[in-house]
């Protein structure tokens, strides 16, 4: 088939216009031709007539008009395959260390590398044979692929019903050998690879069907898992001023959730923090299987300085990604940083496209993207009745830490947990900065349901008895008020904020918050009596000291039950 | 073969076209009008429309103007022989000084590979204890100072300049006043720092759009030397001049607004510049510090918005001294861990006592009656703003922390404070 050609007639900034002959694909990839020799990849994202506007993802300095242009007849799509785990690509999925090693310190433009590995060979186990009935998403087999057993599936664009003429036995292959043979309802016969491809754009479906999120993901971040948990297959957004914490909630998340896979899409962010996580990962392990941390991640990263187009692309390479692996059956966390950089990145293009702005000039269409990629989330059962999960985490920066822009508003009508960071409470160095009144989540937590409501009612109450002071003053305000007010400083110093550099209290497991939380509930509950409220102050940081100290100690080791010991008598002494 | 046209089409604002074949996206030309020559950059081409804005403006420009193409993009000149030399907002010499011609380097375009940064690790010590103990700079780190006209945020850069252990200074200002010019060239030649310095200076007095050209110019530069091993510190004061200048390109070439009149890729445009600080995986590194006028003291404002979340933190200078609140450092605990075990403790503890300071003290506007725990806290306040925050206090960081535990000790009981108790063991000042 003859490839589509074309010449460029308008430039500005990252849009091209281009004059073609024959016919060109909403959204496919095209590519511009700069001195003749190197290929800037594109995206078509308007037709008129001949004349099709593209967005390019690099740098087009240097671009003339009349340069040639040429349509690839394809939808931007990602290689999915075995070797995906610990990589670090960009945006478009180009491995950033081995262009690195190639090309030194800057990225050049124009280069396309393979995103997998195409000379490593895997450990190819069959798990069919000849004679079996497969269709897209079932399995072929599986390859060891670091800590887990990947999967290699039928490619999720075969639909109908596909019958196994020939399949491998077990033995080391690349991942581009041929190992099936399949033949469809008609006849056709088709090879089958342990990679292929899915445009990124496209939600993988090639499940049975979508379940209700349930399960509970433990983040052992306490704020978030007692009072605003998030459920394996649900949907949570972060936003806050700049700041306010939003990364470093995102990182501490990705070290110690409770899930299988780890995807970070640092989307139009700051390359250091990209950087941390890339140096630091191999270093850590991981608890629940005692490898590196890196093992069980994929790191997508459009920084601030990289191309814009590229941007708005690298959630979906992200996303795509995710529910490949949810395809296997695992448990998959997408954490996204930000989601105000994709929707800008939508803004700038929608802008160079004169397309009629919304609020704040950003496109009509926002809040109906928004909502898509937040749906691509799910609990899913799979063809062989097996469960997999893909959570997403996104962060949103609204201008001015104004929750009322677009971005934040359209996100909160789509996702099923609101953590709100609040500046003054980072201001106050009070860690995570996550406001406790504000947030809300629509799943429910491993602590006792009762417990939590008891806790937020003080915390409900101790500001109110907050705000009021500030009008009427400590004298004002009663004794017994003034306890609720120390409960609620006492709650929130000792189980709501947290060292995130502690190696002790930057996680807390399920099991230890829900020990924790009742001996806090505990104090809570208690009746107190004080001659006035310098003493009750004083009690009461006296025994703020003892449960921070415990913070800090190995869960169940012998200076935790010491420690609690203390507490306890402490508590008796105040009776 | 460099073209030359004869007729200007059309002249808008500062942008001009001319029709024209064969030109390539940001290519330089050189505009000769009766007042001079100018240079220009294409912004956009249609068909064989393509638009130039002039930098020095399009003032007096004429539609029968000569237009000359030089067939490349921005460029400057690279070597050791800028060190010491002052030039204008487009590389040309300001200081009487001979024209540099030799290696030149395209300005801007390139992109750092992610995998070939490092994790920033050197303290850059300041010896300011707001910036050292609770907001510490870190080699290769971005950050801007906040503040609005009639504060010292120049004074500050330059005292950070001079006091920075740092191999090359790179100052580019934008907008800049010329007394403020002046300020800078004698307080580096004091310091004699002006041989491994280098200035790029767009002043107030010149057309607002050659001042577009000065980030780029300062930090191409800076990646040059970078990778040489050279630890490079770069000034820019102000970004807010610069992201006006962009307003009103992006205004006269009709772009949609987003916010207040500023282009939709205001934050792309400030990111581009700002992450140009890295620290280079076997070589030197680039630390940007910038000044970020607050228009209105509003930090809402699209550019300190944009910025803040774009920078590694920020100064908020008010009132002449660095506040705590807002006043973040995002890359200093990967330094103060190793400094002092107390360091991280003293940095947070103290910053919490002083936001219940700052509560009393409006309880104490109001008119309340002070309890003994309030009257703690305003003695605490006065001595922590007097001996830690005023930006009189030249310490290092040790002296400082030592400060900080003294001043906790004089004020209260060790359990009022919140620190773990093995830190107040070791570190708490014992009662003579």
């Amino acid at each position: 088939m003859n490839k589509t050609q074309g010449v460029v007639r308008f430039i500005s900034g990252n849009m091209i216009s281009v004059e073609f002959d024959g016919d060109v694909l909403q959204n496919e990839v095209g590519y511009a031709f700069l001195e003749g020799k190197t290929r800037l990849k594109s995206e078509v994202v308007r037709v008129r007539k001949n004349i099709a506007d593209l967005q390019v993802y690099e740098e087009t300095s240097g671009l003339k008009v009349g340069d040639k242009v040429e349509f690839s007849g394809e939808l931007l799509s990602v290689e999915l395959g075995p070797g995906l785990l610990s990589q670090i690509y960009d945006g478009l999925q180009n491995p950033l260390v081995h262009i690195a090693d190639e090309y030194g310190f800057f990225l050049p433009r124009g280069v396309f590398k393979n995103a997998l590995d195409m000379k490593k060979t895997w450990e190819f186990n069959p798990l069919c044979k000849a004679g079996d009935v497969v269709t897209g998403g079932d399995f072929l087999g599986r390859v060891p692929e670091g800590i887990f057993d990947h999967k290699v599936m039928v490619p999720f664009y075969l639909k109908g019903k596909y019958k196994i003429e020939k399949i491998v036995p077990k033995g080391k292959y690349k991942v581009n050998d041929k190992i099936a043979k399949v033949k469809d309802e008609d006849g056709n016969e088709l090879d089958l690879t342990m990679m292929f491809e899915w445009p990124v754009k496209l939600p993988v479906k090639a499940y049975k069907e979508k379940l209700a999120p349930s399960e509970t993901l433990v983040t052992k971040i306490r704020l978030i898992d007692t009072f605003s948990p998030v459920n394996k297959g649900g949907t949570y957004c972060i936003p806050g001023p700049f700041g306010a914490g939003k990364t470093v909630l995102q990182q501490i998340t990705s070290r110690h959730a409770e899930v299988d896979i780890v995807i970070i899409a640092a989307c139009g962010e700051r390359a250091g923090e990209v950087v941390e996580t890339l140096r630091e990962f191999p270093k850590l392990t991981d608890p629940r299987t005692g490898k590196s941390l890196m093992e069980r991640t994929v790191i997508i990263c459009n920084t601030s300085s990289m191309p814009v187009a590229a941007r708005e692309s690298s959630v979906y390479t992200a996303i795509t990604i995710a529910e490949y692996y949810r395809q296997m059956g695992l448990n998959v966390l997408l954490l996204a940083d930000s989601t105000s950089r994709w929707a800008q990145a939508m803004r700038e293009l929608s802008g160079r496209l004169e397309e009629i702005p919304g609020e704040e000039a950003y496109p009509a269409y926002l809040e109906s993207r928004i909502a898509e990629f937040y749906e691509r989330a799910g609990s899913v059962k799979l063809n062989n009745n097996e469960n997999g999960t893909l959570t997403i985490g996104g962060t949103v920066s609204p201008a001015g830490g104004n929750f009322e822009e677009p971005v934040t508003q359209s996100t909160l009508k789509v996702v099923g947990a609101f953590h709100g960071l609040s500046r003054d409470r980072a201001n106050a160095r009070k860690f995570p900065s996550v406001d406790p009144l504000e947030s809300w989540s629509k799943y429910k937590s491993f602590v006792d349901e009762g417990l939590v409501a008891y806790a937020k009612n003080i915390l409900f109450r101790g500001n109110e008895v907050k705000q009021m002071m500030t009008v009427v003053g400590e004298e004002g305000t009663s004794i017994d008020d003034f306890i609720i007010y120390l409960k609620s400083e006492f709650l929130d110093d000792v189980y709501i904020q947290q060292n995130g550099f502690d190696p002790v209290d930057a996680s807390t497991t399920a099991d230890r918050q829900k020990y924790m939380f009742a001996k806090v509930v505990d104090v809570l509950k208690k009746k107190f009596s004080f001659e006035d409220k310098e003493k009750a102050r004083v009690s009461f940081y006296e025994l703020r000291q003892l449960f921070i100290d415990w913070n800090y100690m190995p869960f169940n080791s012998d200076e935790f039950i010491k420690k609690e010991k203390e507490i306890n008598t402490k508590l008796e002494e105040k009776k | 073969m460099k073209k030359i046209y004869n007729r200007i089409e059309s002249i808008v604002g500062n942008v001009v076209s001319v029709n024209a074949k064969d030109i390539m996206y940001k290519e330089l030309a050189e505009v000769t009008s009766a007042h001079g020559k100018s240079l220009s950059q294409v912004i956009r081409m249609d068909g064989e429309n393509v638009s130039l804005q002039i930098f020095s403006g399009s003032r007096g420009v004429s539609t029968g103007d000569k237009v000359r193409f030089l067939g490349h993009r921005m460029q400057v000149s690279f070597s050791e022989n800028l060190l010491g030399r002052i030039f204008n907002g487009i590389g040309e010499p300001m200081d009487n000084g001979p024209e540099l011609n030799e290696n030149f380097i395209e300005v801007g375009g390139t992109i750092v590979n992610p995998a070939k940064r490092i994790i920033p690790s050197k303290m850059i010590r300041t010896n300011i204890p707001m910036i050292d103990v609770f907001n510490t700079l870190v080699e290769s780190q971005k950050i801007p100072i906040f503040s609005v006209s009639g504060e010292p945020y120049n004074e500050l850069l330059a005292r950070i300049a001079l006091q920075a252990e740092v191999d090359i200074i790179i100052l580019g200002g934008i907008g800049l006043k010329y007394d403020q010019y002046l300020y800078f060239r004698s307080q580096l030649e004091q310091g004699g720092a002006l041989s491994r310095s280098v200035f790029f200076v767009h002043t107030a007095s010149d057309s607002i759009v050659e001042g577009l050209m000065v980030p780029d110019m300062c930090l191409s530069v800076a990646e040059g030397f970078a990778l040489k091993n050279k630890r490079v510190l770069v000034l820019l004061t102000d970004m807010t001049n610069f992201a006006d200048a962009l307003k009103q390109i992006a205004i006269t070439m009709e772009q949609v607004p987003s916010n207040r009149g500023y282009p939709g890729d205001l934050y792309t445009q400030l990111a581009q510049r700002y992450e140009k600080a890295v620290d280079f995986e076997g070589s030197g590194s680039i630390t940007v510090i910038s000044v970020t006028n607050m228009p209105g003291d509003d930090v809402t404002h699209p550019v300190p918005d944009n910025t803040g979340y774009i920078t590694e933190g920020q100064f908020y200078l008010r009132n002449k001294r660095i506040e705590p609140f807002g006043s973040l450092s995002r890359l200093k605990q990967l330094v103060n861990k190793k400094s002092r075990e107390d360091h991280r403790a003293i940095m947070d503890g103290m910053i919490q006592l002083y936001a219940q300071f700052k509560e009393t003290l409006e309880k104490k506007a109001m008119g309340f009656r002070m309890s003994a725990w309030n009257n703690k806290l305003l003695k605490y306040g006065e001595m922590f703003e007097s001996r830690l925050m005023s930006l009189s206090v030249n310490i290092p960081l040790e002296k400082a922390l030592d400060t900080g535990w003294e001043i906790l000790a004089e004020c209260f009981d060790p359990m009022e404070t919140s620190f773990r108790s093995d830190l107040i063991n070791k570190f708490w000042p014992k009662k003579p």
